[in-house]
């Protein structure tokens, strides 16, 4: 077998061509899926366009809560990454070329607008935001993206004026001194002080009709009281109507960065070694070399050890390399490396498996290689489907046909591999196992056909 | 079957009822010959009339399905297609056989077949880039590597010009005359007429003659002289 493996060795090392593609592309492949991931969900780049004066801010009530440009500029970049822009053409400009997904513009008149809701001329306040819809699924986020913007700053607006208007019930009921422009500090009685004067008053009152109408007032004032004290509580449940209490009940997640590692990763392995096994093994048939081969020493069983070995090799080589160039872009636990050996040589043997069984079954290099494509690149996005995307029955057959291959379980140990918060790698690592004697097999049947 | 040429106790190779079937197609039925040291076997027939088969069998490829083969030393097999790797040299495509046949001294066998083959001078070029011809030498090569008493070969000269169908059969008469007993299947009757020693007919599985091609000849009436005629004549008599 050893002879074998350093044969296969040789013609790769004779091969450079297709050493190259088959190392380059399933990592450039890989590194793109994997980033565009990660990428998916961290913050977007928006435009932003600021025509508000410098010199302007939006109160609320007594003035002590301010609202300036800076800071709706600051609540609104904490959500996006914002790309300063000055004109209207540059933000047009960087949305059509994409380097944005929208433009926010806040017009001068926004603040005035947000002044006037609290007067008796209130104008909606409008911002503008400027969009490239070129393909479905980027207008749907960009949707997303804005809406959820534009929700949270009418939420903090309305947490705002919601705090106000607590102050000014509190105002009412316990009383208290106000502050006016212009006209200055003014004290104001309260429901409360009022309630105990009035019961005072009436207790130097006779008895007659001028007593019960004070008797009414009281409770009145009392009713008043009670019922703006149930006020505050419900002023504060319409600021925040819905609150989340988050709780995982499946799944580990990784870092997003280590996720987009783990799919990178996965994604390699699995191209370079199904490729690779099972063009080798159709190699030895499209060469009339099988039959050579397996009446000696070396029978099917252990040519098919020797390609899951080159196929184990492989998987050690390109990974390895891989995620030393990665460690330059992203931080890796090389604490971890005993895990990430455990990984690749699971995932590796697994895959090595399959391309043997996919070799086996095509017997020429040319149609191994279209069927290791059509087979494996299906199988690695229904693994990255994430759950509640597509209905319960859809993702159900989806989470059967992942598990009858190698990628899910190889993605799984790999996340759980690369960082402590990930899955566990012990199920995962079995389930490879399990793969890699099931394609083990079928590819030994497979290859009672070469003879 | 007009019976064997040779007594079992003088054979090289004795094979006795072999047969096999692949599902319901029978490929095999009952075949039995032998060979004598540095004979050459000619086995012709029409197509799927089981010559490769019974090679297979006879390498160790496919195993009978009933039936027994006899050979007291090693058996060489020389497939149909090279069975080479083109990116490999020619010596490392001997030394790498050399390996997977366990030959004791590699680096002697390898220098061995490189001089018999006359490829030493070609023994670093990688086999993609060698001729049909020089192919068929180095296939030839690897079935000779241990030194083998019998060597089968599958269709020889199939693909080759005649200079170079000419170059392999003096190899060939060659290795027999060294005492190397060979069995080969061939399309070109003139090849089995002119080199074989004899010649084991087969149709539909079955043996149906075994003996020189003047016994051919005298088998069936007609004509002197036309060997493929006689040939013809002899399968159509016998309702193949």
């Amino acid at each position: 077998m050893r002879w074998l493996l350093l044969k296969d060795l040789q013609i790769l090392r004779r091969s450079p061509l297709i050493v190259g593609l088959l190392i380059a592309y399933p990592i450039a492949l890989g590194v793109l899926i994997g980033f565009a991931l990660s990428a998916d969900n961290s913050k977007p780049r928006v435009a932003f366009l600021n025509e508000v004066p410098s010199d302007q801010n939006f109160s609320i009530g007594s003035g002590d809560e301010t609202i300036d440009r800076d800071l709706a500029r600051n609540q609104l970049c904490s959500r996006v990454e914002c790309v300063d822009v000055s004109s209207r053409s540059e933000a047009e400009h960087k949305v059509e070329d994409g380097e944005v997904i929208a433009a926010l513009i806040l017009p001068p008149d926004l603040l005035d607008k947000l002044n006037s809701l609290a007067s008796l001329d209130p104008q909606q306040p409008r911002v503008e935001v400027l969009v490239n819809q070129d393909d479905p699924l980027k207008a749907s986020l960009v949707d997303d993206r804005i809406q959820a913007l534009v929700t949270e700053a009418n939420l903090i607006l309305s947490q705002r004026i919601s705090d106000e208007a607590s102050t000014y019930l509190n105002l009412l009921i316990e009383g208290g001194s106000f502050s006016l422009p212009l006209i200055g500090d003014i004290d104001v009685l309260g429901l409360q002080r009022a309630g105990a004067m009035l019961r005072t008053v009436a207790r130097a009152v006779p008895e007659g009709s001028a007593h019960a109408s004070l008797e009414r007032v009281i409770r009145f004032a009392k009713l008043a009281r009670q019922n703006l004290d149930f006020a505050l509580p419900i002023l504060g449940a319409v600021a925040e109507p819905i609150a989340v209490d988050k709780q995982v009940v499946a799944g580990d997640t990784a870092e997003l960065d280590t996720f987009a590692i783990a799919v990178a990763v996965t994604v390699t392995l699995m191209f370079v070694t199904v490729l690779l096994v099972a063009g080798s093994l159709a190699l030895e048939r499209e060469e009339n070399a099988f039959g050579r081969i397996t009446r000696g020493l070396v029978g099917p069983t252990g040519l098919l050890a020797e390609k899951i070995a080159l196929g184990i090799v492989a998987s050690f080589a390109v990974t390895l390399l891989l995620l030393a160039a990665l460690s330059a872009l992203v931080s890796i636990d090389w604490g971890r490396t005993p895990l990430i050996l455990c990984a690749i040589l699971g995932g590796g043997a697994a895959f090595a498996a399959f391309g043997a069984a996919i070799g086996g079954s095509a017997r020429e290099v040319r149609a191994s290689s279209l069927l290791a494509f059509m087979v494996s690149l299906p199988i690695a996005f229904l693994s990255l489907v994430p759950s509640g995307t597509v209905s319960a029955t859809v993702f159900h057959v989806i989470e059967f046909v992942r598990a009858l291959f190698p990628f899910d379980a190889a993605l799984d140990t790999m996340q759980g591999a690369l960082d402590a918060a990930g899955p566990s790698v012990g199920v995962p690592l079995l389930h490879l196992t399990a793969v890699l004697v099931a394609y083990g097999v079928i590819a030994r049947l497979a290859l009672r056909r070469f003879a | 079957m007009s019976g064997n040429q040779v007594s079992g106790a003088s054979a090289a190779i004795e094979a006795r009822g072999l047969s096999k079937s692949f599902g319901e197609r029978r490929a095999l039925s009952d075949v039995s010959f032998a060979a004598a040291r540095g004979e050459l076997l000619a086995v012709i027939g029409p197509n799927g009339a089981g010559k490769t088969t019974l090679l297979s069998i006879l390498a160790g490829i496919l195993d009978a399905d009933s039936g027994t083969i006899a050979v007291p030393g090693e058996v060489g097999w020389v497939p149909q297609s090279a069975a080479l790797y083109r990116r490999l040299t020619v010596a490392e495509n001997l030394r790498l056989f050399a390996h997977l046949e366990q030959v004791a001294d590699v680096d002697a066998a390898v220098e061995r077949m490189l001089e018999q083959t006359g490829l030493a001078d070609r023994r670093d070029d990688q086999v993609g880039t060698l001729s049909g011809g020089n192919q068929q030498r180095v296939n030839i090569a690897i079935g000779l590597l241990t030194a083998p008493a019998v060597l089968l070969l599958d269709e020889p000269s199939t693909g080759l010009d005649p200079r170079q169908r000419e170059r392999l059969w003096e190899f060939v008469l060659g290795l027999a005359g060294g005492g190397t007993t060979v069995i080969y299947t061939t399309h070109h009757l003139l090849e089995a007429e002119r080199y074989g020693t004899r010649l084991l007919v087969l149709a539909d599985g079955e043996d149906v003659f075994d003996g020189t091609a003047v016994d051919l000849h005298r088998a069936v009436p007609g004509p002197n002289g036309d060997f493929e005629a006689a040939f013809v004549r002899f399968l159509r008599e016998r309702g193949h």
